[in-house]
């Protein structure tokens, strides 16, 4: 693959984009070197291929998960969000969100559930090209991945705290429970339930990604650096 | 490329630590959550402490009471090791009771509207359970439940179907587990009343109701100067269908017996499969007539020193059945006498006067037979009776034409036990219960032959008789009828309890005594009195707790539990509708927390209405009751169950509906109005 890369470069026709092209893709490790320190070069390759396999892998698992702790659930009630969906109680929660007003919890982050198979897939083949690009252009096509979990995060608060705070006045208890948001992550309390918010399998998957990414880059940089100041 | 290291290190940086303080989150959402999941701490009693002595003392309470308490207290939460199915006597219901703790968990509605249940009182679907038990059309609205009895795989309880039999009227009810609800209720065509109901044969292909009052067959007139003509006794075979959960009337029968008043029966298992016995008394065939100068039936029926004791051949009557040998009446088949006697089906042995009980061991291969007004317990084997039919070795025949068996050829032994005994019941250490009505007690023997290496006591020996309060009937040994007894408990079914209670007034409730009878040789416990207030319970069954499985709701929502599939009628949210055809209006209704859909139902008076609700929650516990005043309605929609209500608008008003079980904070305003314009 990498060899095919710089035939592909060294038979581009055009001199400025051949120029351009090489100032993104940087330099090409000669074979000597690889063979002389072949860790120094299939490190950042190999953390930065973990860390897309771990962003396709968290795909499968849930990413968050909410219990409700009340007197009445001995058991809780729970909820698990996956990148595309939430399985568990979420009829029993709905049940009691419609008393204070709250929306469906369907209602939420439909954009976000639609789209995010595609773009966690997508961020991820970027952090799998990033392999091959030898400048600090990796860093950027990595980005998105590392930034992912702050994202879903954040994302998630914005959509809790947007559900907390938006309830139908005309509901049965409006009247006894104020516009609220729920924490993200910790504990939070509503009327007699207790709840807990803690990420799951996926987020630690995507969590373990932006790790893998930001040594697999310092072992890039210390890597490809010297060959690009030669 | 990073032409700047600085700047390289700066973007390195910032990525570290924007993961650490993710991580760090994370790791912290952690922590709290095992705070909140951790399980509480666990403190064993070592010792009981000076608390517990005080207790004691002020209370007044011997060592012996405390170990009593000790073994049926349950903590809260603790759930009981077995579970014990009652008949509810006159209430015409089912008790199902935790043992050891003695707590009444479900009295279901069997005979007998219950309203909680929803059982009788509006919903279609039951009513037609109830009607179809009606014996000649009167709507009958009680049943004097008896025995009840667990369905059974290869002799022992599998957890899946309970049958109880109705002595008032000859009826059999089937109760599905999976949901405690009573399925399906049948009136013997041909019998008026039935005592020997209900037993079932080891794999549950049939359930047994022997008779009890001879009249003449097919519920009609004779004089009771015909007695011995046109006066008969019954056994009726009704054939189970497990996959349907139903009985199925076309393949049952029955058999024609003398007019002797049959009593219970019991199937045999193992060494005696295939075969059923029934006891019998007033084989004086006594017709009573106090007031004509005759004997009454208590002194007629006692006459004679023995009784008979049915042996019937069940394997080979069904083979006559289904050979057609058989005759109708009210469309259902029965053998008839000479038919049994013929095909060899029908044996009698002599059995001390007026007996009770008759029981099979464990291991099929005895008969525990107590004649009531006789101090033993006759014990009959299997082997010898077999024997004795293959030889064709007869005392004589009965006036009828039914072989008697010689009482030495087939009589194992005498065991006595003292005034009155009744009915017996087996553990797994070898030994037998029997109940001693007049004795008032509850008396151990120990078994001979296959049960002798259980125990360590002479074989055929009464052992202890531990005192009961009082006038004990029937008693239950955990599993104790089945080929596994694994009796750690037996029940005492007192019926009298005089001194034991506080005093309720005139009818005084029934008494269960639990029994510890896990140690050997003579020593039995006394635990624990739990009053009965609802009828006079007969027998009782006890099976360990882990072999039921019911469902915690029903498996989806719109479900129909009398057919045990999803309801024709069922509806969701958003769905919901009333629609007029004519007169005719049919409503599509839904219950969730905390209100109908809709909560307004417009009708005209005379309008003829069908209305469906189907409880859409999945909540365990979730219940929604439906209660429509002036019009007897009440229905209980446990969550997923769909249930339809049928009725003639025949009074116009505004009429308020509401749920019926407390489900929710806003209970109370789960209501609506089903306004009828005049
Ligand atoms: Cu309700």
């Amino acid at each position: 693959m990498k060899a095919r890369i710089r035939t592909a470069l060294q038979y581009a026709e055009r001199p400025a984009l051949r120029a351009t092209a090489r100032a993104v893709v940087g330099p090409r490790v000669p074979a000597h070197e690889l063979r002389r320190r072949p860790l120094r070069y299939w490190l950042p390759t190999l953390l930065l291929g973990a860390a897309a396999a771990c962003l396709v892998a968290s795909i499968f698992l849930p990413y968050w998960k909410l219990t409700l702790h009340a007197p009445q659930y001995p058991k809780g009630l729970h909820v698990h969000a996956y990148l595309d969906r939430m399985t568990g109680d979420v009829a029993e929660i709905d049940a009691l969100n419609h008393y204070i007003g709250m929306r469906r919890l369907d209602e939420a982050a439909r954009l976000e559930r639609s789209l995010s198979i595609i773009a966690v897939s997508v961020i991820a083949l970027l952090v799998a090209a990033a392999v091959f690009i030898h400048t600090r252009f990796a860093a950027y096509l990595s980005l998105p991945a590392a930034l992912f979990p702050a994202a879903f995060l954040v994302d998630l608060q914005l959509w809790l705290r947007h559900f907390g705070t938006h309830l139908d006045p005309r509901a049965p208890l409006s009247q006894a429970i104020k516009p609220f948001v729920p924490p993200v992550l910790g504990q939070g309390f509503v009327g007699q339930f207790s709840t807990v918010a803690r990420v799951e399998a996926g987020f630690h998957l995507a969590l373990a990604a932006t790790a893998a990414i930001a040594v697999g880059l310092y072992f890039h940089w210390r890597a490809y650096r010297p060959l690009a100041e030669r | 490329m990073m032409r700047n290291p600085t700047a390289a290190c700066r973007w390195f940086l910032a990525i570290v630590s924007l993961a650490l303080m993710v991580g760090g989150t994370a790791v912290t959402g952690c922590q709290q959550q095992e705070k909140v999941e951790a399980p509480a701490q666990v403190h064993t009693v070592t010792g009981l402490g000076d608390d517990a002595g005080k207790v004691a003392q002020e209370r007044n309470l011997t060592p012996h009471d405390v170990v009593a308490a000790l073994k049926t207290y349950m903590p809260s939460g603790r759930l009981d090791d077995y579970v014990m199915f009652a008949s509810g006597g006159h209430s015409g219901q089912v008790l199902v009771i935790g043992v050891p703790s003695m707590r009444l968990l479900k009295v279901i509605g069997v005979f007998t509207p219950e309203p909680w249940q929803g059982w009788g009182t509006g919903s279609v679907a039951t009513e037609a359970v109830l009607r179809a038990g009606d014996p000649s059309g009167r709507k009958t609205s009680w049943g004097d439940t008896h025995h009840p009895a667990l369905s059974e795989t290869d002799g022992a309880y599998d957890g899946q179907f309970l049958f109880i039999g109705d002595k008032a009227n000859s009826r059999l009810a089937v109760i599905d587990l999976r949901d405690f609800e009573t399925k399906q209720i049948l009136a013997n065509p041909l019998a008026m009343s039935s005592h020997g109901a209900a037993f079932v044969t080891p794999n549950t292909d049939y359930v047994v109701e022997g008779g009890q009052y001879a009249t003449p067959l097919g519920v009609r007139y004779a004089p009771i100067e015909d007695y011995q003509k046109s006066y008969r006794g019954l056994v009726t075979f009704w054939k189970f269908d497990r996959q349907k959960g139903r009985i199925d009337r076309d393949k049952s029968f029955a058999m024609e017996l003398p007019p002797y008043w049959q009593d219970l029966c019991d199937a045999g298992k193992l060494e005696s499969d295939g075969w059923v016995f029934c006891n019998s008394f007033n084989t004086e065939m006594a017709t009573g007539g106090i007031e004509k100068n005759q004997p009454p039936f208590e002194a007629g029926v006692s006459q004679r020193d023995m009784d008979y004791l049915h042996i019937i051949n069940l394997k080979r009557a069904a083979e006559v059945a289904a050979a057609g040998k058989v005759e109708t009446v009210n469309g259902f088949r029965y053998i008839p006498l000479q038919t049994s006697i013929a095909e060899q089906l029908l044996y009698f042995a002599p059995e001390p006067k007026s007996p009770h009980g008759v029981d099979v061991t464990p291991g099929g291969e005895y008969l525990v037979v107590a004649g009531k007004l006789d101090p033993h317990v006759t014990v009959y084997s299997m082997a010898k009776i077999k024997d004795a039919i293959a030889k064709q070795s007869f005392e004589k025949k009965d006036p009828y034409g039914v072989p008697l068996l010689k009482f030495d050829d087939v009589k194992e032994v005498q065991v006595e036990l003292g005034l009155g005994p009744l009915h017996t019941q087996f553990d797994a250490q070898g030994y037998a219960y029997t109940t001693l009505f007049l004795d008032s007690a509850v008396a151990r023997w120990s078994l001979g032959g296959a049960y002798q290496s259980k125990h360590s006591d002479p074989p055929w020996k009464l052992l202890t008789k531990l005192p009961v309060h009082y006038n004990v009937g029937h008693l239950a040994a955990a599993e104790g009828d089945t080929t596994t007894p694994n009796g750690k408990y037996l029940v005492a079914m007192d019926k009298w309890s005089i001194d034991r209670f506080q005093n309720v007034g005139p009818l005084l409730p029934q008494n269960f005594q639990l029994i510890d009878i896990s140690q050997p040789g003579d020593r039995l416990q006394l635990l624990y009195d739990m009053p009965i207030g609802i009828g006079e319970p007969h027998y009782a069954q006890i099976v360990k707790a882990d072999k039921l499985h019911s469902w915690e709701a029903y498996p989806e929502v719109g479900w129909d539990p009398h057919q045990q599939a999803k309801h024709a009628s069922a509806t969701v949210i958003g769905k919901e509708r009333v629609e007029r055809k004519g007169n005719r209006v049919e409503v599509w209704m839904t219950a969730v927390r905390s209100h109908f859909t809709p909560e307004h139902v417009e009708i005209r008076k005379g309008d003829h209405v069908v209305w469906h609700i189907t409880n859409v929650e999945r909540a365990r516990d979730a219940t929604h009751g439906f209660a429509l005043p002036y019009y007897n309605i009440n229905l209980s929609l446990e969550p997923g169950e769909t249930d339809t209500i049928e009725f003639d608008a025949d009074r116009d008003g505004a009429f308020s509906f509401y749920c019926s079980e407390f489900c929710s904070a806003l209970h109370l305003e789960m209501a609506g109005y089903m306004l009828v314009k005049p």
